[in-house]
């Protein structure tokens, strides 16, 4: 009908229609509330009973935690005070907190791990954020070094001789390489290696008697909770990263030694659990160390923890390679890119890119696999809230232990994951 | 000059004055083989490329035409026979390809130009990281080339955000920022629409009018006809005829090439 309309009148508008706002129903958060809850018989029928399955577990925990006692010496006081009634008692953190969050170390010197922790975040700026000053990553080389001595303390010498090492390394390199490339590759690990053997020791202990210089030494078992588990989370993730990039390659190499070697080792970690290399590093490495060396147990699980992480790392990161077209390889190549180059400056950039979910998946697995030390002996945060709940004062309490120990778990690891997000966004570079 | 016998889509006087074969040897190839596997790909190639030439490379798909210009870069190993470019031989010998590969500029199928570099970064990277030249420099260089491909103006955007025919301009630009003394061309417009492919060979045609040395494999015969000083027909990994382009098109020689000819050109 209006075919026919248009074309047998003639029409001419005289004046154009004003935008009108939609109905009120069309806009805002009605229009989202039918849209999303009520869009149906159906769906407004699962509405309602999410909305009671909520309201049923806000009324279960509700009370629970808004009867929180903050203030109490023992759960005896604490259920004194509450008087029958349900109700949290926090007042185990505000009593032990300090435990499960250092475990054992001695509190006057609380402030050197704050200290760290807080430096470890201006050492991983630059890292985390290209747009601060390139100036700032001589920090984040020396900082591993500097955190060790605050965190252990000792002589002062000792950490300052394990960096020399690698300014050994890097003057050998440089030496040699004059000489021959693959001779300045031997030397570069060669030196370093030589140096931490031999001369490191008479170095720590020379000039530990000249300059006595250092802060107090700290046991390592008196090491716990929430330190334990940073110390070894963060070394594993730092150390896991760049391992897992040089097994990834060398499982992609053509060089049948080292492509066997990397294939051995990621098939070996991978079909092993984790305990059971935390078990070897505390019970049988020391029988393949010579007799007399005594090697520290946080170090051992580093260790493990580490070449745990970049197992699965490898993986991660050779798929991101594999989802590389060969053209840029090609590319690379053609350009007269040597094969450091082309990794350094094409290849890993765009794979890493590619794997930063993978990436970061496994850093958050190894951050919350740390928890795992409690079997070997270690006061991890768990293992503190055993050790806990076996005072006299504090038998019995569970839940808020728990709640508290996730919730720092959770902080550290929420953010890893967000900014993972942040960083994918930023490198999203396709435009599509 | 006989008749065109194919059209070049390209609507200007093509200015010859420096186009000038010279008697220096650029490329040398002498019974050179490759085998995929047990499959031979390449069988007894033997060819010279003078400095200055123009030369086109065409053939059925699978005639090995890719893999032998692959090859003079080293991109594919070949596995007897010699091939010596601009007086090096490539063997195993890395730091040998490393300089003929600096020295030899590639323009892919599909661009290959690095994603995550804007288009000023991916004509800056080889000069700064392979020839050391200062980064002020190689951007001063990579704009010049850049303005003439024609693309001054997308030096900060990202490969990404570039038409197909963009992206082979900038891929070109890449390659002569390292200043090759040949320029080696896989299939550059096969994978571009017909408007890209105009622009593509315009700029293609602008650099062999400077007198490059240049070797591509291509279906564009208008391109072969134009330009080209000599024209190489390729079947099953064997070099069938070669001639001067007016002679290859108008009076083909050998029965392979007559069938390709009768198809690629549709008469």
């Amino acid at each position: 009908m209006s075919d026919t309309h248009s074309n047998t009148v003639a029409y001419v508008r005289d004046t154009m229609l004003p935008q009108t706002e939609p109905p009120l129903t069309e806009k805002g958060a009605l229009k989202w509330l039918r849209e999303n809850l009520f869009s149906g018989w159906l769906n407004t029928g699962l509405t309602l009973i999410a909305l009671f399955i909520i309201w049923q577990a806000l009324m279960a925990v509700g009370p629970w935690l808004l009867n929180s006692v903050w203030n109490a010496g023992s759960l005896r006081e604490c259920r004194d005070i509450l008087d029958g009634a349900t109700g949290a008692c926090f007042a185990v953190i505000v009593d032990r907190w300090h435990q499960l969050l250092f475990g054992f170390y001695p509190r006057h010197l609380y402030w050197r791990p704050v200290l760290a922790l807080v430096l470890l975040f201006v050492a991983l700026s630059p890292v985390l954020f290209p747009s601060l000053p390139r100036r700032l990553l001589t920090f984040t080389a020396i900082y591993p070094f500097l955190a060790y001595h605050l965190l252990w303390g000792g002589s002062v010498w000792l950490p300052i001789g394990a960096a020399l090492g690698f300014v050994v390394g890097a003057l050998a390199y440089i030496g040699l390489k004059r000489v021959n490339n693959l001779l300045a590759v031997f030397g570069a690990v060669l030196a370093p290696v030589l140096w931490w053997l031999v001369l490191a020791g008479p170095f720590d202990s020379t000039m530990s008697a000249v300059l006595p210089w250092g802060l107090e030494f700290v046991r390592s078992d008196r090491f716990g909770g929430f330190l334990i588990s940073l110390v070894i989370g963060i070394s594993g993730i730092s150390l896991s990263l760049p391992l897992g990039i040089l097994l990834a390659l060398g499982r992609q190499s053509d060089m049948i030694f080292i492509k066997s070697v990397c294939v051995v080792f990621i098939e070996f970690i991978r079909g092993v659990p984790l305990i059971t290399l935390l078990f070897t590093a505390s019970l049988l490495l020391n029988f393949f160390l010579p007799p007399g060396t005594s090697f520290d147990l946080i170090l051992r699980v580093i260790i493990m923890v580490t070449l745990f992480a970049s197992a699965y790392m490898a993986e991660v990161v050779r798929g991101g390679l594999a989802a590389l077209p060969k053209g840029q390889y090609e590319a690379a190549d053609a350009l007269g890119l040597d094969y450091w180059k082309a990794q350094r400056l094409i290849i890993m950039p765009q794979a890493l890119k590619i794997s930063i979910p993978g990436i970061v998946n496994t850093f958050i697995g190894l951050f919350k696999d740390t928890t795992l030390v409690v079997f070997i002996g270690l006061l991890d945060p768990i293992g503190l809230s055993n050790a806990i709940r076996a005072s006299t004062d504090w038998n019995g309490i569970y839940w808020e232990l728990f709640i508290f120990i996730g919730l720092l778990f959770f902080i550290f690891c929420f953010g890893m994951s967000r900014y993972s997000l942040y960083l994918e966004r930023k490198l999203k570079r396709d435009h599509r | 000059m006989s008749d065109p016998v194919v059209e070049l889509p390209i609507d200007r006087a093509i200015d010859t004055s420096q186009m000038k074969v010279t008697d220096e040897v650029a490329i040398q190839i002498s019974d050179m083989n490759k085998w995929y596997g047990s499959f031979h790909v390449l069988r007894a190639i033997n060819m010279t490329v003078n400095r200055g030439e123009r030369i086109v490379i065409c053939g059925p798909s699978g005639s090995g035409k890719s893999t032998l210009i692959r090859c003079i870069n080293r991109l594919e190993e070949h596995q007897s026979g010699q091939i010596i470019v601009d007086g090096t031989e490539l063997t195993g010998d890395l730091k040998n390809i490393d300089k003929v590969r600096s020295e030899v500029g590639m323009v892919f199928q599909h661009f290959n130009l690095f994603p995550h570099l804007t288009i000023l970064e991916n004509c800056t990277l080889a000069p700064i990281w392979v020839r050391k030249v200062p980064k002020r420099e190689a951007e001063a260089t990579a704009m010049h080339f850049l303005e003439k491909v024609k693309i001054p103006e997308q030096a900060n955007k990202y490969p990404g955000q570039l038409s197909g025919g963009q992206q082979q301009r900038v891929a070109i630009a890449r390659s002569l920022c390292m200043k090759p003394r040949i320029m080696l061309f896989d299939e550059p417009t096969s994978a571009l629409d017909p408007e890209m492919i105009k622009e593509v060979l315009d700029t293609m045609i602008s650099l062999a009018e400077e007198g490059m040395t240049m070797l591509c494999v291509t279906h564009e015969m208008g391109f072969a006809q134009a330009v080209a000083n000599r024209v190489i027909f390729m079947d099953q990994g064997q070099v069938v005829e070669q001639n001067t382009p007016s002679e290859f098109f108008n009076n083909p020689q050998s029965e392979r090439t007559k069938l390709f000819l009768s198809q690629i050109l549709g008469h």
